[in-house]
């Protein structure tokens, strides 16, 4: 019985995602008979090709991605090597676990409030230091370079790699190389970069892979923050697959499988760095030497990662702001008249679209969690390793961009008659939710002490009794932790809930993107907010629930 | 997007299912209690949405109707979801049950047959629509309705600016040019897939071109190449004068509106009339904005709603047409705390007690009388918006 959790996880996910990508590639050599498409060939190809501004998406897309990966990467090990083990750091987990939980949307919706140059920093600002009666006519958001949105990305980048590397750090002996590579006499940065950071990358190397591919096709965020015309490639794939002309799903299928194929080859690209790196800094690595101390560096990493944390606070705060207005006009700090009003108003609408997501999230983050126990647990009993490959086919609908297989995973739904139900919306998100709470269980499950087990077996006879009386209370809090996990994950979905939902499921993250490109800021404010509150209420929820279930229990809380 | 999906599938799911519209208006009222009207209407303003809300609202009451607004970022991603749909031969049972549309979207339906009607006859409201007075109720965008869309809502150009920036505004296309290069980066529009950016565009135009009645034919080729050099030879000098100089464009008409607001811009364009003083009754613009039209007079359409062929709820369809037809709708639409749109009905034809819902409707601050209005020009032939939109981006996206 356990032996067939794999099989069905792989089942549920793999065979979709290959044959989502296997039917979005068909149209884009122009095989699709029921839109009259018989005649296999490049035209696609070249159709798409000779979209106004086709190059520079391509080349946005791979610049915006490249550095937001970077600086991502950058940030967290300059933090780590710089602050590794100071007071900070070791609160850092708790600190950014909000930041974590935020759906991208929310925060991508809350920077340009933030940032715009009539955003609430300008206004806090203005006209006292900048003399600005009228916003400045700078294009800060949606600028040309795309920068706001590696920013966009970036605050949502550093707090996972961080956790990653956080995880990592764990299962390697940090402390103690330190403390040998000190007495070395290197100063702790450098030791840092020398001897634990070559550990832990290769631990971190999928969650670096997966950000790069995540920000190379992500379509909400870019909706929000990056340029417009034209728009990265995703965007621009997405747009297409909703135009009248039904024959542009011809060109939109080729687009989808070259955001495939650049996502591959910048992985290609990344991976060809890691190998080089090495060798390009085996001489620092292996050389002597004592560096300066890490004063400044720590003073420039903390104020890095504090410029970060802060930007979320204060964007979701803005979102809050925004919600309470009744009038706010540039350049005034904040609203000049406060109201309920909003609130009150759309409190009816957001039950429909915030019971959507609930219920998602949940069968998503449940369902997801049977799985991954049923998977964890087969490795238990049935003595399977984790084999490095599992990891990578756990990793795959984090690594495939959305757009590649969606629109194909779709057609199977068709055929299937699902599309537009509970139970495609569902599976759609699962596919996203189940690595992430696959891997948050993972550790902890493996680590667990098997002495326990055994004894209740003995106690027993029961493996089932066993499983639902000692292993999965004990197991609580990661249990629950990684449902929170999974919760979240559902709530940020965007094409998912557009392609699988058929136009019938509204979620709050559809309703903020739909707002964010226009309407009303003060409406805007209070689905992002809520969209935000969702998943931040599901952590609040997994950290108490268990410290009072098990307050007369020590070391179980 | 299952639209899409749906073409590619053989499904065989034609299904005997009785199709058949009651005869008598109580009879299609009783089959539409219980059903489940998916209205598929754009979503990017915040009035709109409140008021199809009060809409289903309204509908639940009086008809026992469940309306859900499906929110669309464009009316085309409705279109092509029916063309697919029936593409793959679900010609019952569609999911689309009724449409906000016109022009060229009303135009690729009705080319391809795609629309369920005619309807409109068999509303009872509707031998309250002025037609004579407001032909664009019978005329979508040149196109003959022929019944298959029911009018909702008026709509004509409109420039609001605000007046404690700005005394007197350009009142011309030519004077727009000046006025942006004496005060550069002080206007704009919405990038031109959006609606309100062609209709930008296609406002200049109409005011540019030789001749405007050519504008009413079908553009082709070499038509469209004459008739629009003098738009683009305008718009070439407008671009780089223009909000973060002509590189950027706001998403969409609300959008725009908050650059208004926080004094980004001083002029934008607006499709309703009243959108200024409904704003202004909100707090999302300033109390010193105003409203004006073209000396050459700006043009004017109406909004329409119609039912896919392959609509599931077609008799809850047309009840909810019915129901934006009535005085009561009509009037609470029209209120400035609402969406503040111009109704389409005749009020000679209303009783005087809904009459008096009209007259008794306060006018906003920044609304132009009827008068100040003018009659609107006619939309042109919706090719020629297609037209303006894929040779902007021939131009422009590089």
């Amino acid at each position: 019985m356990l032996r067939l959790f794999p099989v069905v996880t792989l089942a549920v996910f793999l065979a979709p995602v290959a044959a989502g990508m296997v039917a979005t590639a068909l149209p884009a050599f122009g095989y699709l008979p029921a839109l009259g498409g018989h005649q296999v060939g490049g035209a696609p190809w070249q159709r798409l090709l000779a979209t106004p501004g086709f190059w520079t998406s391509v080349h946005l897309t791979v610049q915006s991605g490249l550095l937001a990966t970077l600086l991502a990467l950058a940030i967290v090990i300059g933090f780590c090597s710089a602050m590794h083990n100071t007071r900070l750091f070791r609160r850092a987990q708790v600190i950014l676990s909000p930041l974590l939980a935020t759906p991208h949307v929310a925060v991508a919706i809350g920077l340009a409030f933030l940032i715009a140059p009539a955003g609430w920093a300008s206004r806090l600002v203005s006209p006292g230091l900048t003399g600005w009666q009228r916003p400045p006519d700078l294009a800060i958001v949606h600028d040309a370079g795309g920068l706001s949105f590696v920013l966009g990305l970036l605050l949502k980048e550093v707090p996972y790699l961080m956790f990653m590397t956080l995880s990592a750090l764990n299962q390697i002996r940090s402390g103690e190389t330190l403390v040998a590579a000190r007495s070395l006499g290197y100063p702790p940065a450098a030791a840092w970069l020398k001897t634990v950071l070559p550990q832990i990358y290769p631990q971190i190397r999928l969650p670096v892979y997966a950000v790069l591919a995540f920000s190379m096709s992500v379509v909400d965020v870019a909706v929000v923050l990056a340029p417009t015309n034209p728009p990265p490639l995703s965007t621009l794939v997405f747009r297409m697959f909703t135009d009248r002309d039904l024959a542009v799903v011809f060109p939109a299928c080729a687009g989808a499988c070259l955001q495939l194929l650049l996502v591959v080859a910048m992985l290609g690209v990344w991976r060809a760095g890691e190998l080089g790196f090495p060798m390009l800094t085996r001489r620092w690595l292996t050389a002597g030497g004592t560096h300066k101390t890490g004063a400044g560096l720590r003073a420039m990493w903390t104020a890095v990662m504090a410029t970060m944390v802060a930007l979320s606070i204060l964007g979701t705060l803005s979102l809050a702001v925004w919600s309470f207005t009744q009038t706010w006009f540039y350049p005034r700090a904040l609203p000049a008249a406060w109201t309920l009003s909003h609130w009150e108003r759309h409190a009816a609408d957001l039950a429909g679209p915030g019971g959507t997501t609930l219920a998602t999230g949940l069968a998503a983050a449940l369902l997801a969690m049977v799985l991954s126990l049923g998977c964890l647990q087969n490795e238990r009993v049935n003595g399977l390793g984790s084999a490095a490959r599992a990891l990578w086919l756990l990793y795959t609908p984090l690594l495939v961009p959305q757009i590649a297989f969606l629109f194909g995973a779709q057609m199977l739904l068709v055929r299937m008659g699902l599309d537009g139900t509970w139970i495609a919306l569902i599976w759609s998100h699962l596919l996203f939710v189940f690595p992430y709470v696959f891997l948050s269980l993972a550790d902890p499950w493996r680590s667990f002490d098997l002495r326990y087990r055994n004894s209740a077996l003995a106690l027993t006879g029961s493996p089932l009794r066993t499983f639902l009386r000692i292993e999965l209370p004990l197991m609580g809090r990661p249990a629950l932790f990684a449902l929170a996990i999974g919760f979240a994950v559902s709530v940020g979905q965007y094409l998912p809930t557009i392609f699988a939902g058929g136009g019938r499921f509204t979620t709050l993250t559809v309703e903020a993107v739909t707002l964010s490109s226009g309407s009303d800021a003060r409406v805007t404010g209070i689905y992002a907010l809520v969209q935000a509150g969702l998943p931040l209420l599901a952590y609040m929820l997994a950290i108490a629930y268990p410290a009072w279930r098990y307050r007369h229990r020590k070391g179980m809380g | 997007m299952k639209r899409l999906l749906a073409t590619i599938v053989f499904l065989g799911w034609a299904t005997a299912q009785s199709q058949e519209i009651p005869d008598s208006w109580p009879g299609v009222l009783e089959k539409a209690r219980g059903q489940t009207v998916y209205f598929n209407a754009w979503a990017g303003d915040e009035n709109t949405n409140a008021f199809i809300a009060w809409v289903g609202q309204r509908v639940r009451e009086a008809h026992g109707i469940e309306l859900k607004h499906v929110k669309i970022t464009l009316t085309s991603e409705a279109v092509a979801r029916v063309i697919a749909e029936m593409a793959a031969g679900r010609h019952t049972g569609g999911s689309v049950d009724l449409i906000w549309i016109n022009g060229e979207n009303f135009l690729a339906m009705k080319e391809q047959k795609l629309l369920f009607g005619p309807f409109t006859q068999r509303l009872p409201n509707t031998s309250l629509v002025d037609t004579a007075g407001k032909p664009t109720t019978v005329i979508d965008f040149t196109v003959p309705v022929d019944g298959l869309e029911s009018p909702w809502r008026m709509a004509q150009i409109v420039y609001a600016y605000d007046s404690a920036r700005l005394q007197n505004p350009p009142r011309s296309i030519p004077a727009m040019l000046d006025w942006a290069r004496r005060n550069p980066g002080r206007i704009t529009h919405p990038r031109i897939r959006n609606f309100l950016g062609s209709t930008f565009l296609k406002q200049a135009l109409h005011e540019l071109a030789d001749d405007p009645k050519v504008l009413l034919e079908p553009a082709t080729e070499a038509s469209f190449i004459a008739v629009t050099a003098p738009l683009w030879r305008w718009y070439e000098q407008l671009k780089p004068t223009m909000w973060r100089k002509g590189e950027q464009f706001p998403e969409t008409g609300p959008a725009m509106r908050q650059l208004l607001a926080d004094g980004e811009i001083d002029i934008m364009i607006s499709f309703n009339p009243n959108e200024a003083s409904t704003a202004i009754g909100k707090g999302i613009l300033p109390d010193s904005v105003r409203t004006f039209v073209l000396e050459k007079g700006t043009i004017g359409n109406t909004s329409f709603v119609a039912i896919p062929t392959n609509a599931a709820h077609k008799e809850g369809a047309m009840a909810v047409a019915n129901f934006l037809l009535s005085p009561e709708s009509q009037a609470h639409a029209m209120h400035p705390n609402s969406m503040g749109n111009f109704t389409v009905l005749d009020l000679n034809r209303l009783t005087p007690a809904d009459r008096k819902r009209f007259e008794d409707l306060p006018r906003g601050v920044a609304t132009l009388s009827a008068a100040e209005l003018g009659r609107p020009l006619l939309e042109p032939h919706p090719s020629w918006m297609n037209r303006i939109v894929d040779e902007w981006e021939r131009r422009y996206a590089k």
